[in-house]
């Protein structure tokens, strides 16, 4: 041994854990979801999941190489992540233009112009999303009918979501099937409609430890006792709408959600009471990314708040 | 049965305990020993010997010059060869005595290293000794919490005015990973350590002891408390889940009480001592066989070393001989830390002496030496959800980053245990630790200040 002794200051150990393993854990935790979507809408859910992932690949890439001048961050997974994301929140006829349009939006408005991984306060995915739901209203509340439209994009057949049939009073709850819903055998976006497969990515990520079960259990909870409360159906509230994709998936980003249990608590409770007060008494028939929006902007001020229980503010024997 | 453990946040890092199952081993003496006055917390031990002096192992050499601060004796019989400055392994200069033993001298010792100490005192004589000879003796010897923290035993042992200790916890947590040195003990020993535990608990007038040890350990629980229960039926060996960093000492008694230490206040505001194991060992050695503390036992490992185990090692041994010891330093050597990889420090130079506080010596490969990538910050939680004090270490770490002390110290800053749970669980690499003790640093500095100025 003749080289130097390499000297710092502890912890000379570290967790195998890294940054883009989480993200490529997230990744693997989507799979089933995305299959279940590729089976029930066809070309069209290939079609769409593609152009989002490149789109926000390609918008982090040239931001972060010729605007910003820094190393490329495309390694670490986050943009893949947020592209599938964005393709699990739009239907699988939207036009490829639109779907690049939303991820122009997510990556270089939601994500990058905040400074990039780690900076931006609202959820990318959800910015984009937003941001087309507002600019193609039309386009963005058609939806494929599943199992039709295997070969068929463009030219797709649609008809309404449950929760939009629902709330124009064209059907009633008693018509719907909850085993549909759970196989994933109904209209809406991508991401949304398998049930069973969002719940083996979320069981999924809880193994992994990417996520703790504080905000997806908190938020589910909420919606199924707050819709329970006024009578609506809290298992279809649930099933439907985005709920667990954006419970588990979506509200669980790390960057713009609570640091502490407490606060990952509350936040999702408020998740939970804002997305069915959108529904039920909002324009939208769905209201999850508007309301994961909303307390992403509320996660600055819980994390100022809410703070983790200290060590010895409990000096009296157990 | 659940497994008692401390309730908010830990960490479980890998335990690799490669040498768990090694006996301690004894490792020869010195020809030269290089003692610092300032092997604990407090002030240095003042100097008793000039140039040219003649000692004998076991001889004091320099006293306690304060309340807290501890006597330091000779580990080698021989002469004062030169009294300086040194370097500590961690890089620190600091003065130091040198002793040099001569061929008859280093012969005599080793003689009587090998063959079974000679009693000074037997059962009944121990049994006979009043708490202020125990404290008498435990400061004589020069012992002081040999876990790490090498703060002065018998200033532990001295409450302040009005507070008093109901239990006596033993430190035999080991949760470090890689270090096996109190373990071994533990199998070695047991009935030294349970009658240094009875002494302890003596000298700090409490009828209750619990040795806390780690469920990862199932030999030394099931040897303690076999031995425990025929000696002493006040002594309660626990096992407890493994998770780090339960031997931090506000850990340990939450765990093994349900009790909070409040913040900034003493353990004894919980009604609590802690010792560690091995220090309850050496209370017994200075009792029963009139032997102060010079030497200890050390883990010396690392994945790539030929030889890990657990030595007997006299204080003031160069480190560099107890890697010898243990097959030599491996080719790809990046880094040696003195102590367990959470808390222990990185060392510059192998000829610096061993010291009471060392517990452990890991010799990690280069491809484990270096930190990985720094990378930003996605606001995980992890360093939040791994905190043992319930803080928030990414915050903390960004206010001491920008100099904003005060709302630092208004976010618990000086709380920090410096654990380091922070930064190993930090999926980005993050310095998370380096900046709170920074901030640490500032932030005690002004409120030592704030402290002499009372009116203001």
């Amino acid at each position: 041994m003749n080289q130097l002794l390499v000297v710092s200051a502890s912890p000379h150990i570290h967790t195998s854990r890294t940054t883009s393993k989480c993200m490529w854990n997230v990744v693997i935790a989507l799979i089933p979801a995305l299959l279940c979507a590729f089976y029930y809408f066809g070309i069209g859910a290939v079609i769409v999941t593609a152009a989002s992932v490149t789109g926000c690949v390609v918008t982090e890439f040239l931001i972060t190489r010729y605007m910003l001048g820094r190393e490329s961050s495309i390694a670490n997974g986050s943009a893949i992540l947020t592209g599938l994301l964005l393709a699990c929140n739009l239907p699988s006829n939207l036009p490829v233009w639109i779907v690049l349009i939303g991820a122009v939006v997510a990556i270089g408005i939601g994500k990058m112009s905040f400074g990039g991984l780690g900076c931006n306060i609202f959820n990318p995915a959800l910015v984009g999303r937003v941001f087309l739901l507002i600019s193609f209203p039309a386009q963005m509340t058609t939806w494929p009918l599943p199992s039709v439209n295997t070969w068929n994009y463009a030219d797709a057949t649609t008809g309404a979501t449950i929760l939009g049939s629902l709330k124009l009073g064209e059907i009633n709850v008693s018509d719907i099937d909850i085993l549909d819903k759970l196989t994933g055998m109904a209209g809406g976006s991508l991401g949304e409609v398998g049930s069973i497969a969002l719940i083996i990515g979320f069981v999924y990520l809880l193994v992994t430890k990417v996520i703790s079960w504080h905000i997806p259990v908190s938020i589910i909870a909420t919606v199924g006792l707050f819709s329970w409360s006024i009578g609506a159906s809290p298992v279809i509230e649930i099933l439907s709408g985005g709920l667990l994709l954006g419970a588990i998936f979506m509200a669980t980003d790390y960057v713009t959600s609570p640091m502490c249990h407490r606060g990952m608590i509350l936040y999702g409770v408020m998740i939970g009471i804002i997305t069915v007060v959108i529904r039920q008494w909002g324009a939208y028939p769905e209201g999850m990314s508007f309301a994961i929006l909303i307390m992403n902007g509320f996660t600055p001020l819980i994390n100022k708040y809410i703070k983790p229980r200290r060590f010895g503010e409990r000096s009296v024997a157990k | 049965m659940k497994l008692r453990t401390f309730t908010i946040g830990g960490i479980h890092p890998a335990e690799n305990k490669l040498t768990a199952s090694s006996p301690i081993i004894g490792m020869e003496l010195p020809r030269e020993a290089v003692i610092p006055f300032a092997q604990h917390i407090g002030a240095p031990a003042a100097c008793l010997l000039k140039k040219g002096d003649t000692v004998r192992r076991g001889d004091l050499i320099a006293s306690a010059s304060g309340f807290v601060s501890a006597n330091v004796h000779s580990p080698i019989s021989g002469t004062v060869a030169k009294i300086d400055k040194g370097t500590t392994a961690a890089g620190y200069r600091t003065d130091t005595i040198t002793i040099v033993a001569s061929d008859a001298d280093h012969e005599a010792d080793s003689a009587s290293v090998s063959i079974p100490a000679q009693i000074l005192r037997n059962e009944a004589q121990l049994e006979a000794l009043t708490p202020e000879e125990i404290v008498a003796i435990v400061h004589e010897a020069g012992i002081v919490g040999l876990g790490g923290a090498t703060f002065p035993t018998k200033v532990k042992l001295s409450p302040p005015p009005g507070m008093t200790a109901d239990i006596l916890i033993i430190n035999a947590v080991e949760c470090e990973p890689f270090l096996t040195n109190d373990h071994a003990l533990m199998l070695e020993a047991p009935t030294e350590i349970i009658s240094g535990v009875r002494m302890l608990m003596k000298a700090a007038k409490v009828d209750k002891a619990v040795i806390a040890i780690e469920a990862n350990k199932p030999d030394a629980i099931a040897l303690l408390t076999d031995v425990a229960a025929k000696i002493d039926g006040r002594i309660e060996v626990m096992p407890l889940k493994v998770k780090y960093p339960q031997g931090g000492e506000k850990q340990l008694i939450e765990a093994v009480t349900g009790r909070e230490v409040p913040s900034g206040a003493l353990p004894i505001a919980a009604g609590a001592i802690v010792q560690n194991v091995a220090t309850a060992y050496a209370v017994w050695r200075a009792a029963a066989l009139g032997e102060p503390l010079i030497d200890r036992v050390i883990t010396v490992t690392g994945p790539e070393l030929r030889k890990p185990g657990n030595y007997r090692v006299a204080l003031g041994t160069p480190l560099r001989m107890l890697i010898e010891m243990a097959g030599g330093i491996p080719e790809n050597t990046g880094k040696v830390i003195l102590g367990g990889p959470m808390m222990g420090k990185a060392i510059v130079k192998l000829d610096a002496p061993t010291m009471k506080g060392v517990s452990g010596l890991l010799i990690l490969p280069m491809e484990q030496a270096r930190r990985p990538k720094t990378e930003p910050c996605i606001r995980c939680g992890e360093c939040v959800t791994a905190c043992p004090m319930g803080l928030e270490p990414y915050l903390i770490a960004t206010l001491s980053r920008f100099s904003r002390w005060e709302d630092a110290e208004a976010e618990k800053i000086m709380n920090c245990i410096e654990c380091g749970s922070c930064s190993f669980a930090c999926p980005s690499s993050r310095p998370i630790l380096d900046f709170i003790r920074l901030g640490k640093s500032t932030v005690g500095a002004a409120i030592r200040a704030r402290a002499q100025q009372p009116n203001k």
